[in-house]
């Protein structure tokens, strides 16, 4: 033990006589731990919360029953069910106005509520009576009690005045929802004897067929172990893990540029141990050991840097996922032991990978040196060969997952695939460059530049394959937020046709409204807007119905429209489809689409398709007198109004005025506007950050790849210095080759950042969103990138060459007082 | 007092608790030993109406519809069944319309053989329809299970009526037939449980012949015999300091019914009561000093010791008998447990009956 | 003590076999100090290597007391350099990261016997008094060989094996660090081959052997 001690000192030692090389290990290790980790807390976080959202009270995770056309039904049928055997518990759900923001409000029934849905809140006996008996409780979750800016035990009213029971904060319910009595949910949601779903519990006996009861009122839907949600949003955290995967990868190009030059470093170290009768398997085992060591050390700073960059962009994660899905994620971070376990299991896997050859290496090493000459081209050509080979294996994969691929996934293959393809072509195809300059040179100082540059090729390609990769990712998604920015808010110009927004608290409100502007001259037009919700292939779908005025036919933005779309509209037998639901359902223009409705099933033929963006559902666009024959219940409760610019603001004030509406209630165009765009901002929030952190993280790929090599460049620097060529000259020089390089590789990385971007946008995007977009290339952006690559390597570059300009001779000669 | 030692007769139990454990600590079965403030209160003196009072009484905090019966089937095989009906009234005062009604409805079913014992429960709140009693024409009922009157049903027997209950592995579907009227206990119906006065209102009709299909683990079986209905309502029928009782109503083979109980007390003094009902349906209550009942021996049923077998004696009536349980482990596993199973006896007296353990 | 039969090596060179040992015999007693001298490529730094353990013979016997060296493991061979053998290279073989003090206590501690007094006195013959804070690089060539005869003798080995050992010094220095080195090995009583090419260096010591075509001539 203590020989191996002494070992394990000695080869630390090594460390600290080169510390900058022991600060890129480390370096490299922590960042590919941070970001990794970073993103999986993230998505632990997410997928936690829509395993309590989908748990509460009956979710998904529960087989329920429920009207075909998703709309509430009488309670009879709940007692029906009941008395015919069938253990159901009934639910009614809706949304209310709290403080002016919409929540979701579920009754629930505790007595038949089913013992095993999930890991809802169980209702113990205690807490019985003060939930059901007057005035009840609403139970709600930590998280929206702030979000609701109440306290606990307050009856905050809701828009209509009614006031909620006392909330009460109950622990392991989801975010978003208040839970009621179904007696005071019909109350307070205005829907008396009404329930929404009846959620089954186990089976007391053979409860006779649902149609012998009450025939095809309800239908029975399966418990799903996947939420929609979490298919939703899987794309979402699929973009996460990408990028973290990525910055992983990034980092453990770092740690093995490190890895390699230390233990290339330590071999005649390893020599002398040996000669002096430590153990080949000791000393092997005193490496792994060390290495081991260091990755723990390395992963635990790694895993609480990832700590912060989770906890840093989780309240965009969550605004995103609010604004995207409607998904409701805690900002507050909560962690499990395994985040910690496999945080600190990834670190020491990947700095065994990343060693790995070193390790080999070193264990196959002879006690004797063999002197071999130093055959690095025909070594080096061997390894261009073999990679370019692996290249086109990848570049195949990629074909083929393009041509075959279905999912989303696929979509991702491709991507990856491309990149790792591209990344292990760049040395073959810079060396390629680097011939050509070396063919054409003349005079013999140039002619060593290229020359010198090809053989650099070998130790400097990790650090040049990393920065390609990050700067074709920057280049690929800089393009898609740009391209999507640019075309998002084109369409909300067009979308957002009104000049004010007005959302009553109800029906009768709204009437209120409307026969108020009726009598004022500063209007021009009252647009009566409404939506309703169906149900396609069992999935929920929003009927958006739109009055028949000028205004949407010139501004309303189609995709794609038949002849005389809009006059189409209007007698109801005809509805635009949103590009999503027309991907989901396979639906053109032309096509038949049913959807049921409370009169039955209700046919159109589908005369536009719409871009829809960042809208979770699935949607319809008909005419909105049309929706209200066929949806009686449809609330009329959203007006929009045409009014000159100067008296905007006037006819808000007096509307806040008149009917008590607040700043959620009546918006001017401009605040809704900023408002869709600043949702829209944080959507890619964290994808620009993350895209940063990539870069950054290749930045130090290069820096230590620079700083390692730089040491053992001086054998052949030092005889250019010997021949008379000043050490500011070959420090020029050694700037020149490596920002050349750099230069070529991001010259590289611009085409293959483009073919990213249109990946994302003809494949992942269409996949994971249902949206293709235009595709752009921004020139501007282009050039920018590429500056910044080379700014990122004159800096990587900058400090190496400083310590050559300044070097003392006597260091140079030492090269030839050493040499054998 | 844990919630768990609760039971029947007080149906303290069932809802009980779950009306008012949120009062921990409280007296009695789960708070059956609270006062009555709100609530109606039973005195003595009360004319029994037909059929009205078959129906609920939902100004009394508690109330059940209790049939026990004791089978045979084609091979002369014991058997006995249960089904019961409770309701508890959360809060005084005017009943509430719909989901705001305070009434909460708890059921029990159980059947047992000599080899095995099933029972399932459930539960429903009032005022929507998925449980309730009417009184005329007679019907109680929660989800599937009930038990319904006839055309013909007489108000004053009580009969007949079709009974019916089912659990994941067993159901049952009987006629009940009766041809003397219901009795009522105590003292004209007016049952003490202390000597303080703690009391309810109490009537049985243990005149019941049952025939009808019992079936265990989709295996239909055709059973005949005697059954017990007990109807008690009472707002605070227990004294803060009874801890449970052991209940037994008894067919004798003369024709003759018994029904005796004992209240336990922490202090350890008993308080005995019982009613001997003649088979012409006439009454006479026994005096407490005049009974004598003995464990002898237990069963451990669900970790918990239970006197299963007793040694029961009325000197003035020349009665002694050995009464043993047809299935010690029937056990009601509910979530307000207690013991509950059919029996037989001998001694100077024989015949089959059930006998009830709450508390322990 | 140090007994050599019939040693025979052969290393392939471009696909032709290379006989560098061809039938070596050698015997050394306790306390015998040999030098071997011969011409580039006839095979002394193999030899010596054979007997450090560094390599494996290709046929006849070594015997260093009662352990025969041919036939140990890797492991084996290990351990015997760790025990029985110091080590001196042409090329000091210092390592740079560690302290003069460290370097020269380092194959003592790998072998579990370091021994502070011993190790102090030769600090004390071998000069090195002043330099022990200091890293190889600081040093001198002389004071490198300096404390890597230390290392070699910090074990008490049975064997002194040396390489060359003055091969990149200057002759005065060279004339000092052999001088130093007999002392030593008189002090410790252990036996001393020497490879050189220097005769004048090859003559101050008790024997000297020539190897010519692998074979002791």
């Amino acid at each position: 033990m203590r020989r191996a001690l002494w070992i394990l000192a000695v080869l630390l030692s090594h460390w600290r006589r080169h510390k900058m090389q022991f600060a890129a290990l480390l370096v490299g290790l922590i960042a590919a731990t941070a970001l990794w980790s970073g993103v999986q807390a993230i998505n632990q976080q997410a997928r936690s919360a829509y395993d309590r959202a989908a748990a509460t009270f009956g979710g998904v995770r529960t087989a329920m029953l429920v009207a075909p056309n998703a709309a509430t039904f009488p309670q009879e049928l709940f007692i029906k069910l009941r008395r015919a055997g069938w253990p159901v518990s009934p639910a009614l759900e809706g949304r209310v106005q709290i403080n002016g923001r919409s929540v979701r409000l579920l009754g629930i029934e505790p007595v038949t509520l089913p013992v095993d849905v999930g890991n809802a809140p169980r209702l113990g006996a205690a807490d019985l009576s003060s939930f059901v008996a007057p005035p009840g409780q609403t139970l709600v979750a930590r998280e929206t009690l702030s979000d609701l800016q109440e306290t606990e035990g307050a009856s905050p009213p809701i828009s209509s005045g009614a006031k909620l029971p006392p909330l009460r904060v109950q622990k392991q319910l989801a975010p978003g929802v208040l839970v009621v009595d179904i007696g005071v949910a019909q109350r307070l949601l205005n829907n008396p004897d009404q329930v929404s779903r009846l959620l089954i519990g186990q089976p007391r006996g053979k409860p006779m067929p649902l149609a012998s009861i009450i025939g095809e009122q309800l239908q029975r839907v399966e418990p799903d172990a996947e939420t929609e949600l979490e298919r939703l949003t899987d794309s979402f955290h699929l973009n996460l893990t990408a990028f973290g995967l990525l910055s992983f990868f990034v980092g453990l190009f770092i740690v093995n540029s490190a890895v390699g030059l230390a233990f290339e470093q330590r071999l005649p170290m390893l020599r002398t141990l040996r000669a002096c009768g430590a153990s080949a398997r000791l000393v092997n085992t005193v490496l792994v050991v060390e290495l081991v060591a260091l990755a723990l050390v390395a992963g635990l700073i790694g895993l609480v840097c990832g700590y912060f960059i989770a906890a840093a962009l989780l309240p965009d994660v969550a605004a995103s996922l609010r604004g995207l899905y409607g998904a409701q994620i805690p900002g507050q971070l909560s962690l499990q032991p395994e985040w910690w376990l496999a945080g600190i299991g990834i670190s020491v896997a990947g700095a065994l990978v990343a060693a790995a050859t070193s390790l080999i290496k070193a264990i196959r090493m002879p006690v004797l040196a063999t002197a071999q000459p130093r055959a690095w081209q025909q070594r080096q050509r061997h390894w261009l060969v073999l990679q370019s080979l692996a290249a086109c294996a990848v570049f195949a994969v990629a074909l083929l997952l393009l041509h075959y691929g279905q999912s989303l996934i696929a979509g991702f293959g491709v991507l990856a695939a491309l990149m790792l393809g591209a990344a292990l072509i760049l040395p073959a195809i810079l060396d390629i460059i680097l011939l050509a300059g070396q063919r054409v040179a003349r005079g013999p100082l140039a002619l060593w530049f290229w020359a010198d540059s090809r053989q650099q090729l070998s130790g400097l390609s990790l650090a040049l394959m990393a920065l390609l990769l990050a700067l074709a990712v920057n280049v690929g998604v800089s393009t898609m937020v740009e391209t999507f920015s640019r075309t998002f808010i084109g369409w909300l110009n067009g979308r957002l046709a009104a000049d004010v927004y007005i959302s009553a608290s109800d029906n009768a409100q709204g009437v209120a409204i409307r026969n108020w502007l009726k009598d004022r001259g500063d209007v021009q037009a009252i647009l009566s807007g409404g939506r309703a919700e169906t149900q396609i292939r069992g999935q929920s779908v929003e009927l958006l119905g739109l009055p028949d005025h000028a205004l949407y036919r010139e501004r309303w933005p189609l995709l794609e429209a038949a002849p005389r779309a809009w006059t189409r509209l209007v007698p109801g037998n005809a509805a635009f489809i949103s590009e999503q639901l027309s991907r989901r359902l396979n639906v053109r223009l032309g096509d038949v689409v049913e959807v049921p409705a409370p009169g039955g099933t209700w046919e159109f033929d589908i005369v536009g398709i719409y871009a829809d963006y960042g809208n979770p559902k699935g949607q319809l666009t008909v005419n909105v007198a049309a929706l209200i024959r066929q949806f009686p219940q449809t609330p009329q409760t959203r007006i929009g109004l045409i009014v000159a610019r100067e008296n905007i603001a006037g006819l808000i004030a007096a509307l806040q005025k008149q009917f008590g509406l607040d700043d959620r209630s009546v918006a001017d165009q401009a605040t809704v506007k900023a408002e869709s765009i600043r949702i829209f901002k944080r959507t890619f929030a964290v994808t620009s950050a993350l895209n940063a952190f990539t870069l950054g993280v290749a930045g130090i790929a290069l820096l230590t790849s620079l700083l390692t090599l730089a040491n053992s460049r001086l054998p052949q620097l030092a005889p250019l210095w010997a021949i008379g060529i000043t050490r500011p000259r070959l420090a020029a020089i050694e700037l020149t080759k490596t920002l050349s390089v750099a230069l070529f590789t991001a010259l590289l990385a611009a085409p293959l950042g483009l073919l990213v971007a249109w990946c994302l946008i003809a494949i992942v995007n269409v996949k994971a969103f249902g949206w293709r977009l235009p595709f752009h290339v921004f020139p501007l952006q282009l050039i920018e990138l590429v500056a910044v690559a080379l700014l990122a390597s004159l800096l990587a570059a900058l400090l190496p060459m400083l310590r050559l300009a300044r070097m003392q001779p006597a260091n140079l000669v030492k090269v030839f007082a050493n040499e054998r | 007092m844990s919630v768990e030692k609760i039971s029947r007769r007080s149906f303290a139990g069932g809802i009980a608790a779950l009306a008012l454990a949120r009062r921990a600590g409280a007296q009695g079965y789960a708070g059956l030993g609270e006062t009555a403030d709100g609530f109606a209160k039973v005195t003595p003196g009360k004319l029994f109406a037909f059929p009205a009072d078959h129906g609920p009484h939902p100004e009394f905090r508690i109330e059940w519809w209790y049939l026990t019966a004791n089978l045979v089937d084609a091979s002369g095989a014991a058997c006995g069944l249960q089904w019961t009906l409770f309701r508890q009234a959360a809060q005084p005062g005017p009943q509430g319309e719909g989901w705001a009604n305070q009434q909460v409805w708890m059921a029990h079913a159980a059947v047992t053989r000599a080899d095995t014992h099933r029972f399932t429960e459930t539960f429903s709140r009032g005022g929507v329809g998925q449980a309730g009693v009417t009184a005329k024409p007679f019907d109680a009922w929660i989800d599937d299970w009930e038990m319904k009157s006839l055309e013909r049903t007489d108000d004053r027997t009580l009969a007949p009526l079709t009974l019916k209950a089912s659990g994941t592995d067993f159901s049952y579907a009987l006629t009940l037939e009766a041809d003397r009227p219901v009795v009522l206990q105590g003292d004209g119906g007016y049952s003490r449980k202390s000597e303080r006065g703690q009391a309810s209102y109490y009537y049985s009709q243990p005149f019941y012949r049952a025939r009808g299909t019992l079936t265990i683990d989709d295996k239909p079986v055709d059973v005949s015999g005697q059954a017990w209905m007990d109807r008690e309502w009472s707002s605070q029928p227990l004294d803060a300091d009874q801890t449970g009782w052991d209940w037994l109503s008894l067919h004798l083979s003369s024709g003759d019914k018994l029904m005796l109980y004992r209240l336990r007390q922490k202090d350890g003094k008993d308080y005995p009561f019982g009613n001997w009902i003649s088979a012409s349906g006439g009454t006479q209550m026994i005096a407490g000093s005049d009974i004598q009942m003995m464990p002898k021996a237990t069963a451990e049923v669900a970790g918990r010791k239970l006197p299963v077998e007793w040694q029961i004696a009325i000197p003035s009536r020349s009665f002694s008998i050995l009464c043993k349980p047809l299935n010690p482990r029937a056990w009601m596993g509910t979530g307000f447990s207690y013991w509950e199973g059919p029996i037989s006896f001998i001694g100077t007296h024989d015949g089959v009956g059930y006998l009830e353990l709450t508390g322990y | 003590m140090l007994s050599i039969r019939n040693l025979s090596k052969t290393f392939s060179s471009a696909g032709e076999p290379v006989h560098v040992l061809r039938g070596v015999d050698l015997d050394l007693k306790a306390g015998e100090r040999v030098a071997l001298t011969g011409e580039s490529g006839s095979g002394k730094s193999t030899l010596l290597h054979l007997i450090a353990g560094l390599d494996a013979a290709d046929g006849g016997t070594i015997r260093l007391e009662e352990i025969e060296v041919t036939k140990l493991s890797d492991a084996g061979r290990a351990s015997l350099r760790r025990d029985r053998i110091g080590l001196v290279f042409q090329q000091f073989n210092l390592v740079p990261s560690l302290s003069v003090a460290d370097n020269l206590a380092f194959q003592a501690r790998i072998a579990g016997r370091h021994d502070a007094a011993w190790t102090k006195e030769l600090v004390e013959r071998l000069g090195l008094g002043s330099l022990l804070k200091r890293y190889p690089e600081q040093i001198s060539g002389g004071q490198q060989q300096r404390v890597a005869i230390g290392r070699a003798l910090a074990t008490k080995p049975s064997l002194l094996l040396a390489d060359e050992p003055t091969g990149n010094l200057d002759e005065a220095t060279a004339d000092d660090v052999l001088a130093l080195t007999r002392d030593l090995v008189a002090r410790t009583g252990c036996g001393f081959l020497m490879v050189t090419h220097s005769l004048h260096l090859a003559a101050t010591l008790d024997r000297h052997l020539t190897l010519h075509a692998g074979r002791i001539a």
